[in-house]
């Protein structure tokens, strides 16, 4: 990529960072290589946007070192500014202006890159070149300010939670617009904390939780690493009270049984075998059935598995 | 839409959207151009100069009253000498004249109001002047009711200077407080635009509106009102273009650290409503006890709205409102240091 060619695009060493009472970012390690979409997923508060903004330069560490296309914040600033798109969670941009405005505003900021109306094409708001940001939808403006992004032709894309909020439609719209410049070959730090997003879109992921990475590596490898395949979830309905959790243990296949709410999770290595015996002791027991389901392993089990606790929970 | 060059250039762009979203913002139209203009209407129109008044009297015989009625400036009533009396006491007539025994005259008025003493000098000259008395020495009047010494030509300074301290105020601060809120400043400092181009592009804007916002009330006043402009258009130009920059760098630094639109309306009303009250802009600050009027006068709007008087009414040139400019050239210098060193762009 780049004459000096440091060997990644993106460097975080034993990174800190403290607000007044909580501890945002606590000894955070990261390399993201050249041309990877990498992604910070993890529940709300893991610290997942105070590293993205510290990798930015607009939020600075306590300690710590960021090395970022090779150069650092403090010697380097104008020249990485240049290099970077970047996307913040929760930007409005000024509604009374038009989608073209919006983006020759920030084009006019870059010494290179595309003109406004190609990447405007690109986000597909072609036909919304002349309409008030006001006016835009959800998932219109997140595209708009994707745009802003792509005006200066980065090397380097930093999207800090790209899709939350949108609709499922505007969310898949949003992803094929990742996947291309993916192979443009542009390489992308992104956050989020929709585990399938990050299995969709990103190459390599690193799981937060309390300001550290728990866990890092592809989604293919984080669910193989954590030894299940297979997920069986029912509900018991009226008659979970008198279900004998620790029977269900014994099945052949199983590896762990949580029992929360009146819904039974297990972690099944052997679905075809397990599925069937499950069944059996259930009818032995005489609780009926009211709900089941199995799916494979995904990175919101990892997550469980590693924390204890759900992505979703704040 | 044109791609000249210039048109690309990043202070050229933050400026055209000051612009754009000045203009797309109907409510800031109304505050800036419109509202300014029919205050100066409505106060212009309530304050406009009538003839002089006359004084209502009340004369007790045929005789007094038509003797009386020879002089122009009172207003003369015949009633009998109970009405008359009710007619005073309830102040619907300043005096009145009645005939006492010996040919001569009675006046009956309240001396302690000045509108009394003067029916008595008009009646009484009237009644000599009817009974054959000729002055001594001729005399004639000259009237002095010339554009500069109306209240309109006062208010208009006065509106002008408040104007000028309203929109600059109002205009930086809203925006700053509101691009930090939406995080829009955030998002801006994330990408090469040199900061600096930033805080200029709203002085650019705020520097190009001065000159129809000033344009409007000002033709208003000389067109509608025929108040006089008697010093050169460049000082004038100078005197407002240092006054609105004053103003910005004021209004920047109320905005350099409120992150709400409420906290930055309390802080902007805090500055300016002390200002709108001791100024000067609708009566003279010099009616404000002697020992505070230093620091009025080291107010920036007392300062530009006494230049502005100075220039328009009394023709005065750069030199002579120099301590002004001097007051102006100090809270710009340092409002917008302060600004600078306080500014939180996130």
């Amino acid at each position: 990529m780049s004459d000096a060619a440091p060997k990644a695009a993106l460097c975080v060493r034993n990174l800190r960072k403290a607000y007044k009472d909580v501890v945002a970012v606590a000894g955070l390690e990261l390399e993201v290589r050249w041309g990877e979409c990498f992604g910070l997923l993890g529940p709300n508060g893991a610290g997942k946007t105070t590293t993205i903004e510290i990798c930015e330069g607009l939020t600075a560490a306590d300690s710590g070192d960021v090395e970022v296309l090779g150069m650092r914040w403090n010697t380097h600033s104008a020249e990485l500014r240049q290099r970077l798109g970047i996307q913040l969670q929760e930007t409005q941009l000024s509604e009374k202006l038009t989608v073209m405005e919006t983006v020759r505003l920030f084009r006019s900021f870059f010494r290179r890159g595309p003109e406004a109306a190609e990447v405007i094409a690109l986000v597909q708001l072609g036909e919304k070149r002349k309409s008030r940001v006001g006016g835009l939808s959800g998932g219109q403006k997140q595209r708009l300010a994707l745009a802003c992004a792509l005006v200066g032709d980065p090397e380097f894309l930093f999207l800090d939670e790209p899709t939350t909020g949108l609709d499922p439609q505007a969310r898949r719209q949003l992803w094929d617009l990742i996947d291309e410049f993916k192979l443009a070959g542009r390489t992308i730090l992104m956050t989020t904390h929709y585990m399938d997003e990050a299995e969709r879109l990103c190459d390599r992921v690193a799981i937060m939780d309390h300001g550290k990475a728990i866990a890092v590596g592809t989604p293919r490898e984080l669910i193989a690493s954590i030894g299940v395949e297979q997920l069986v979830e029912f509900s018991a309905g009226g008659a979970a009270g008198v279900l004998d959790v620790a029977a269900l243990g014994r099945i052949e296949g199983v590896r762990e049984v949580r029992a929360e709410n009146g819904t039974v999770r297990m972690q099944v290595t052997e679905l075809h075998q397990a599925v069937p015996a499950l069944l059996d002791e259930l009818d032995r027991q005489g609780v009926p059935l009211t709900e089941l389901r199995t799916h494979s392993a995904s990175l919101e089990d990892v997550f469980v598995i590693l924390t204890g606790r759900h992505l979703r929970d704040e | 839409m044109s791609s000249t060059a210039w048109a690309d250039h990043p202070l050229a762009q933050l400026t055209l959207v000051r612009f754009r979203e000045f203009w797309r913002e109907p409510e800031a139209i109304f505050w800036v151009f419109i509202f300014p203009v029919l205050l100066a209407a409505g106060l212009g129109l309530a304050f406009r100069n009538r003839p002089p008044d006359v004084i209502g009297i009340a004369a007790v015989t045929p005789e007094l009253a038509r003797s009386l009625r020879q002089e122009k400036l009172l207003d003369v009533e015949e009633l009998s000498a109970a009405a008359a009396e009710a007619a005073l006491r309830t102040g619907k007539v300043a005096l009145f004249a009645a005939p006492s025994p010996g040919g001569a005259v009675v006046y009956r008025y309240d001396d302690t109001n000045p509108e009394g003493r003067a029916a008595r000098m008009l009646a009484d000259r009237a009644v000599q002047r009817a009974a054959g008395r000729t002055d001594p020495v001729p005399s004639s009047d000259r009237l002095m009711r010339e554009p500069g010494s109306r209240y309109i030509d006062f208010l208009i300074p006065g509106l002008l200077g408040m104007n000028l301290m309203s929109s600059a105020m109002w205009g930086l601060g809203f925006a700053i407080v509101d691009a930090r809120r939406k995080k829009l400043m955030k998002r801006l400092i994330a990408t090469p635009m040199p900061r600096h181009y930033y805080l200029l592009s709203f002085v650019l804007a705020r520097l190009l509106l001065l000159v129809v916002e000033v344009g409007v009330l000002l033709g208003f006043g000389v067109w509608v009102f025929q108040v006089p402009v008697r010093g050169s258009l460049l000082d004038l130009a100078v005197l407002c273009v240092v006054g609105s920059l004053a103003f910005s760098a004021l209004g920047l630094l109320t905005a350099s650290r409120a992150q709400t639109i409420e906290a930055a309306s309390g802080l902007m009303n805090t500055v300016m409503m002390p200002m709108w009250i001791v100024s000067g802009v609708f009566f003279s600050a010099q009616r404000f006890p002697g020992a505070l009027q230093p620091v009025i006068r080291a107010l920036p709007l007392t300062a530009v709205i006494d230049a502005l008087r100075a220039h328009m009414l009394q023709g005065a040139g750069l030199a002579q409102v120099a301590p002004q400019l001097g007051v102006l050239g100090v809270w710009l210098l340092v409002s917008f240091t302060l600004a600078l060193k306080l500014f939180r762009w996130r």
